[in-house]
């Protein structure tokens, strides 16, 4: 039986770019706190990963010839937001700092938490490769 | 690789935070500067920020920050008589600043704390990177 990378790591190897991506999202905002006219944005995490788990179900074959979707990625072209400020300031800038800062920092554990799994799954690939 | 956008990023809004602090610091060192006349008195110095895009729209990658400019405050300057300052005018008065200490003293703070918060986030996505760049060890 061959091991299928991409199914052994399934959907965290997608849900750790889109970490990445919001991270760098975040860090945008909180760069421009001070920036008059500056809109916050971000991403709906939840929907985004949705639609890249629904991509990657397979299709149902018939004939050995069919072919399968390949990995796609759809990571890559997320849809990004605006974000509704709490508290508008006169200058255009919608950058609440705290709400900002804390949405990183738990995207930061988040984003900690799918590198355990995935390297969790990669020990468990390894032991069952070494038989030991 | 969106985390090392991170770095860009951050080290943008720092560089544009220090810029503000240096305005600061001219202008508290400049507070109590004299002059001759109104053209030549000392003005309030403050930096301009704008978000530099690259892309378009709302997918628009990489937003960083960039002093666009330094602007001096068009407040009115204060005069003072003081006749016995060398700097004095014919009719015994000097030009001082406009600088208003107070405001400059809250615009350093609020500097100082936006380039602490952009310090975190380098670190937190350095230690991000770091965890990364060991997976499966």
């Amino acid at each position: 039986m061959p091991i299928d990378l991409d199914s052994a790591f399934g959907i965290h190897a997608q849900a750790l770019q889109l970490r990445s991506r919001r991270a760098e999202l975040l860090a945008e905002n909180l760069a421009n706190a001070d920036t008059p006219g500056y809109k916050a944005r971000d991403i709906d995490f939840k929907q985004v990963l949705g639609a890249a788990r629904s991509h990657a179900e397979t299709l149902t074959t018939t004939q050995p010839d069919h072919i399968q979707p390949g990995a796609a990625n759809p990571i890559g072209n997320v849809h990004v937001g605006f974000r509704n400020p709490l508290q508008p300031s006169l200058d255009g800038n919608t950058v609440d700092v705290q709400v900002e800062q804390a949405a990183f920092a738990r995207n930061a554990v988040d984003y900690q938490t799918s590198l355990t799994i995935l390297g969790g799954r990669i020990r468990s690939l390894l032991t069952a490769i070494k038989g030991d | 690789m969106p985390l090392s956008n991170i770095f860009d990023i951050a080290g943008s809004a720092m560089s544009a935070q220090s810029v503000r602090l240096n305005t600061v610091a001219s202008n508290l060192a400049n507070a109590d500067s004299v002059a001759t006349t109104p053209d030549t008195a000392y003005r309030a110095r403050n930096p301009v920020f704008s978000a530099v895009m690259q892309g378009m729209g709302r997918n628009a990658e990489s937003v960083g920050v960039k002093v666009q400019g330094v602007t001096e405050s068009q407040a009115p300057i204060n005069k003072q008589y003081q006749p016995g300052n060398p700097l004095a005018d014919a009719t015994g008065y000097v030009y001082t600043t406009n600088v208003n200490p107070v405001e400059e003293m809250a615009n350093m703070i609020s500097a100082s704390r936006s380039y602490q918060n952009n310090v975190e986030v380098l670190n937190t996505s350095k230690q991000l990177m770091l965890s990364t760049l060991k997976l499966g060890q």
